[in-house]
């Protein structure tokens, strides 16, 4: 069992924004190197990487560059957003056997160029996966989600108010946090309700930024980590979820395409755990559309399957209203879309005591990565 | 065969084919019969690799629909903002399809009025170009 045995010993942020002069490259080491800094770990003692399977910086790049030493442990996890929380877990399963011991996890990325998303050149390029929905004009991921949320509202009786909910907890909690980009741009009931549409039901505001930047997380043994230079943040839980006959993005074909990954990721995570969801003030949670969070809700159990939507009601996702905090440096709506791996570092700052949205009396944070794709999720304590 | 696009996959021929000919048929198991989509090699069920085409009736339910708006590219962008759909078949409403609902058999994509699109209403299976020209199965109300 993972339970407490590893811990998040460092992270490292480089700043996020539009149009970074700096290559992925550059900024995956910038980053890496800063969280090994904050750790109080020497790049040399690095032995372990894991990143995504989108990430471009390839790990030897990344070992040459840094100085590290031998590594014995490399992987890389796919799905896109679905990946963040499985860099780390699967890092600490690696130092949990015994085959690495300081493990760094990173994303770097840059995609606030227009030629960078992806889906840009979808409709002349039929890829594999597209291929039973982008001949009819399905194209962008933003497209992909809308069809789940408009089910969503039909089945459950959800209007746009829960989206609106989630969009406007997470700029409040980024008008708090200098890095994001959101930060001096508040965000009233009224413009988010008159917004463009994007794909109807989501407009504007249920979307996530497009930004450059990059992170990086240190993963060792407690034993490790309470010599290191920041209070340990250990690794309580961690499970992955690829739920039956699921298709990523396009999740329309399977029996029940509702019953997204944290319903089956929630069962493993909790099985192992000393917390209940009723025992989490504080989640991060993937939101490159807003809807995604209120399918995290229900699949992880904070509510029932269908009840997000009254959950949420009232500003309950605020860092301060008691209920369970989302996403409180603003996540990928309002502090910067970097694959959900700030999602992560927010984490962990919320259990160092560090976040400018602090929880009072958090003493773990579920982190969970994309609902729309096979995915994987972390619970986080102090 | 020129009616199968280029980037189908291997086992998708069977669904082309039957477009052409104004056809919607579905893949199913040869042993245990089950349907299947998206086309796959083997029955999720009974694991069996060998599998038989079946003709629809072209009946369906709305399942749900988006109204796509820009930015977009080529050659969608003009056309928006317009819908796409997806259709549970009445032979087995686990089997879905992406669509788009038209308001009459080869009229655009765009003509349908967001207001007017209800998830749960029936419809039927027309067949009409696309981008590029490719015949596509799309959708009108019953």
């Amino acid at each position: 069992m993972l339970k407490d045995r590893t811990a998040i010993a460092g992270i490292g942020e480089t700043s996020f924004g539009k149009l970074l002069p700096a290559s992925e490259e550059r900024l995956a080491c910038e980053a890496i190197l800063a969280a090994l800094d904050d750790a109080g770990i020497a790049p040399r003692e690095v032995d372990g990487l894991c990143s995504f399977t989108m990430e471009t910086t390839d790990a030897t790049e990344v070992a040459r560059n840094i100085g590290a030493g031998d590594i014995t442990f490399f992987s890389q996890v796919g799905y896109g957003g679905g990946a963040g929380c499985a860099t780390v877990g699967q890092a600490a399963m690696a130092v949990v056997a015994g085959q690495a011991n300081v493990v760094v996890a990173w994303r770097s990325r840059k995609r606030s160029a227009r030629s960078a998303r992806i889906w840009a050149s979808a409709a002349d390029s039929v890829a594999a996966s597209g291929r039973w929905s982008r001949p009819w004009g399905l194209l962008r991921p933003a497209d992909e989600v809308a069809m789940l949320a408009r089910r969503y509202m039909h089945q459950f009786g959800a209007t746009r108010e829960a989206f609106a909910e989630v969009a406007l907890a997470l700029r409040a909690h980024a008008n708090r946090n200098p890095r994001a980009a959101m930060y001096s741009r508040p965000l009233s009931r009224d413009e988010y309700m008159t917004a463009r549409w994007v794909s109807e039901p989501l407009c504007l505001f249920d979307c996530c930024l497009e930004s450059d930047g990059a992170l990086a997380a240190v993963i060792v043994s407690r034993e490790r980590a309470r010599d290191c230079r920041r209070p340990p943040v250990y690794i309580h839980a961690f499970a992955q979820a690829m739920p039956r006959q699921i298709y990523s993005m396009t999740n329309y074909f399977c029996e029940d395409p509702l019953r997204t990954p944290s319903f089956v990721c929630g069962k493993l995570l909790w099985r192992d755990c000393d917390f209940t969801p009723a025992d989490v003030k504080v989640a991060q949670i993937y939101d490159a559309f807003s809807p995604l969070i209120l399918f995290a809700l229900e699949g992880f159990g904070f509510c029932g399957r269908g009840e997000a939507a009254d959950f949420v009601r009232g500003g309950r996702l605020r860092w301060d209203s008691g209920a369970v905090a989302v996403n409180t440096a603003g996540g990928s709506l309002s502090e910067a879309y970097v694959h959900g791996f700030n999602l992560i570092t927010e984490g962990v700052r919320q259990m160092r005591g560090t976040s400018t949205a602090q929880v009072e009396g958090a003493n773990c944070c579920l982190v969970a990565s994309a609902e729309a794709v096979p995915s994987g999720a972390l619970l986080l304590r102090s | 065969m020129a009616d199968v696009p280029s980037w189908a996959g291997e086992e998708d021929a069977p669904f082309w084919q039957g477009v052409a000919c104004g056809e919607l048929r579905v893949q199913s198991c040869a042993r245990c019969r089950r349907l299947r989509f998206p086309p796959r090699p083997f029955c999720p069920l009974c694991c069996s690799p060998e599998s038989a085409w079946q003709p629809m009736s072209g009946r369906g339910t709305l399942w749900s629909y988006v109204i796509v708006h820009p930015p977009l590219v080529a050659p969608f962008a003009e056309l928006a903002p317009y819908n796409v759909i997806v259709v549970a078949l009445e032979e087995d409403p686990a089997i879905r399809m992406v669509g788009n609902l038209l308001a009459e058999p080869h009229g655009p994509i765009n003509k349908v009025k967001p207001d007017q699109i209800r998830i749960g209403a029936r419809v039927k299976a027309v067949f009409s170009e696309g981008p590029g020209g490719l015949r596509l199965p799309r959708w009108i109300y019953e």
